[in-house]
């Protein structure tokens, strides 16, 4: 029986043992040393005899992170990475909520959390005694059962205060199961890394990798500015997967790259996150026809992904890529606003039930009871679904389709507008890099963002006007320089909002 | 060389570009600075900047950059 994932862990270790489990900046690790490394930390930690407490993590994206997420998990506890480019008030807010019984971080890092320091326990990773208590960590495993935490992912919530996402050690296993059957991953995978740990795209690519004997290589974050040097550190490592946010693969798309070098080894190219303009995956597509692309689509709510689309047929630019179906051992119900499930072509909020389910917000009962919440179409036994927010309708041939965010979807003009249906049709004209539609509530207005080298507002309007609906055409149009991103590499939607009103 | 500067100090304000020489390697610029960077050069310079010259050591000073848009505008 396997609880947890350093059981899954141990057990690839067995078949791999000195195989390459991951490779970072600067060192590799081989899954037997990565075991070790990981108790030692364990070791270390479970002289303090936690039993299900918070440690912070505060490490770059290294081994060593890793090492210590798995080490905090043999302690018998939970962790939560932490972001260590963030501001010291945003450490201090999660800090406030998470109330970490220690941080791990090293010499390197220590001192951006000086101003935190005096409350918190450090554990210096540098500074750790070498030795693995065996007996006590067996002790530790015996103990821990599959629903509790695992670790905390925190994430931005709309009042400011962040919500931190309880996963536990089953939801990851089931998910991971999932991901690692769907997506065709085994020992012969190479990852290529490129979300952060503290984000949950994350957590499949490093967790399937540490199951099935896979090798993860940690990208290091500057390539992302160099499209070349980029492929030809996936080439040089012989990486064939990658599970990336859209924004990383438009990036090599939009520069033109795929022109002058192909990553050769490549053969399946996952992205998540937000949604992949088409325009840009037919750039990729065209020069790499013959590759597995897939869409998933999902909250960290459900680990990573409730629903998948493996891309099996051409589409043009200015069509949307769907979300396609649920995940095995993963159901989806599509409901509307009067609690019915929905019909073909009927939109509806989108819920999830099963094994992949966060166990809710910690320490915010009223969050999670806000979202987590008795299924509205079984009446007969308890059963918690989870409200994703996002709108979503079945189209003619079965497949989920999103369309917005249940808070972008807007009325206007008495009409309910998806604003991702704007983006989508002016990201699909020529000349247009990237766009971003908001909605000024007050004014009653669409504002659409963009950013291009040679097109005119008055171009764009023109062109809106022959694909989209008159309701829709937006009434103010704003050219800008730079679409700002938030620290997983998504479009900065709240940024670009709060920044219009202000210059109001 | 002055426009570039002016084009380098609205995007990332604070930076002494003269005299700086190591801004990648001291990450005081990152991945979307340079998609911003080199469409704002496309523009002003009037060039299509190829993606064989982004590249770190051409982007690590004011000097480096400028050196290359001369070598795409008399290529």
């Amino acid at each position: 029986m396997y609880k947890t994932i350093f059981e899954l862990l141990e057990k690839a270790t067995k078949k791999h043992k000195d195989k390459i489990a991951f490779k970072d900046p600067s060192r590799e690790i081989t899954y037997q040393d990565f075991v070790k490394e990981s108790k030692i930390i364990g070791t270390n930690l479970s002289k303090n005899n936690w039993f299900n407490k918070p440690i912070a993590i505060f490490l770059d994206k290294s081994i060593n992170c890793l090492t210590s997420m798995i080490g905090v998990n043999y302690s018998g506890n939970f962790y939560t990475v932490i972001d260590n480019k963030m501001p010291t008030d945003r450490i201090k807010n999660i800090f406030d909520t998470l109330e970490p019984v220690c941080v791990i971080t090293d010499l390197k890092n220590k001192n951006k959390l000086k101003d935190l320091t005096n409350n918190y326990k450090i554990i210096l990773i540098d500074n750790l005694t070498n030795e693995i208590d065996q007996p006590k960590l067996d002790e530790i495993k015996n103990r821990i059962i599959d629903t509790d935490p695992m670790y905390i992912l925190f994430t931005s919530g709309s009042t400011g205060i962040p919500k931190g996402t309880i996963l536990n050690h089953r939801a990851v296993i089931t998910y991971i199961s999932w991901f690692i059957e769907a997506m065709g991953i085994n020992e012969k995978t190479i990852f290529g890394s490129q979300t952060p740990f503290y984000f949950s795209m994350s957590v499949s690519d490093v967790f399937a990798t540490m199951v099935t004997g896979a090798t993860l290589n940690i990208i290091p974050k500057m390539l992302f500015s160099f499209p070349v040097k980029l492929i030809e550190f996936l080439n040089e490592n012989k990486i064939n997967t990658i599970y990336w946010v859209p924004s990383a693969l438009c990036i090599i798309a939009n520069f033109k790259a795929l022109d002058v070098i192909l990553p050769k080894y490549l053969k399946k190219i996952l992205f998540a996150g937000e949604v992949m303009p088409m325009k840009q995956l037919n750039i990729w597509r065209k020069k790499l026809p013959n590759i597995m692309y897939a869409n998933l689509f999902g909250p960290t709510e459900t680990t990573d992904i409730c629903s998948y689309y493996v891309v099996n047929k051409d589409f043009l630019d200015h069509e949307t890529l769907p979300i396609g179906k649920h995940c095995d051992n993963c159901d989806l119900l599509i409901v509307k606003e009067d609690n019915t499930l929905a019909n073909i072509n009927e939109e509806g909020e989108l819920l999830v039930r099963g094994s992949f389910l966060s166990s809710g917000y910690y320490k915010n009962p009223d969050k999670t009871k806000e979202v987590f919440i008795q299924n509205p179409i079984n009446n007969s036994y308890p059963e918690i679904v989870y409200k994703t927010g996002d709108i979503v309708k079945i189209n003619d041939q079965g497949e989920i389709i999103y369309l917005s965010r249940k808070d972008f979807q807007i009325k206007h003009m008495g009409y309910r507008i998806e604003l991702g249906e704007i983006e989508s049709a002016i990201n699909a004209l020529p000349n247009i890099d990237t766009c971003v539609c908001i909605y000024d509530t007050k004014n009653s207005k669409i504002v659409l963002f963009y950013k291009a080298k040679d097109i005119k507002k008055e171009e764009v309007l023109k062109q809106a006007k022959n694909k989209l609906p008159q309701y829709m055409w937006p009434n103010e149009i704003i050219k800008i320089d730079k679409i700002p991103y938030n620290s997983n590499g998504k479009i900065d939607r709240k940024k670009l909002k709060n920044n219009y009103e202000e210059e109001l | 060389m002055k426009q570039l500067i002016e084009i380098l100090e609205n995007i990332k304000p604070g930076v002494d570009f003269k005299k700086e020489k190591h801004l990648i390697d001291d990450e005081i610029i990152d991945s979307f600075d340079i998609v911003t960077i080199v469409s704002q050069i496309n523009e002003e310079f009037d060039i299509d900047f190829p993606v064989t010259e982004i590249m770190p050591e051409n982007f690590n000073s004011a000097e480096a950059l400028y050196k290359v848009i001369t070598k795409i505008i008399n290529d």
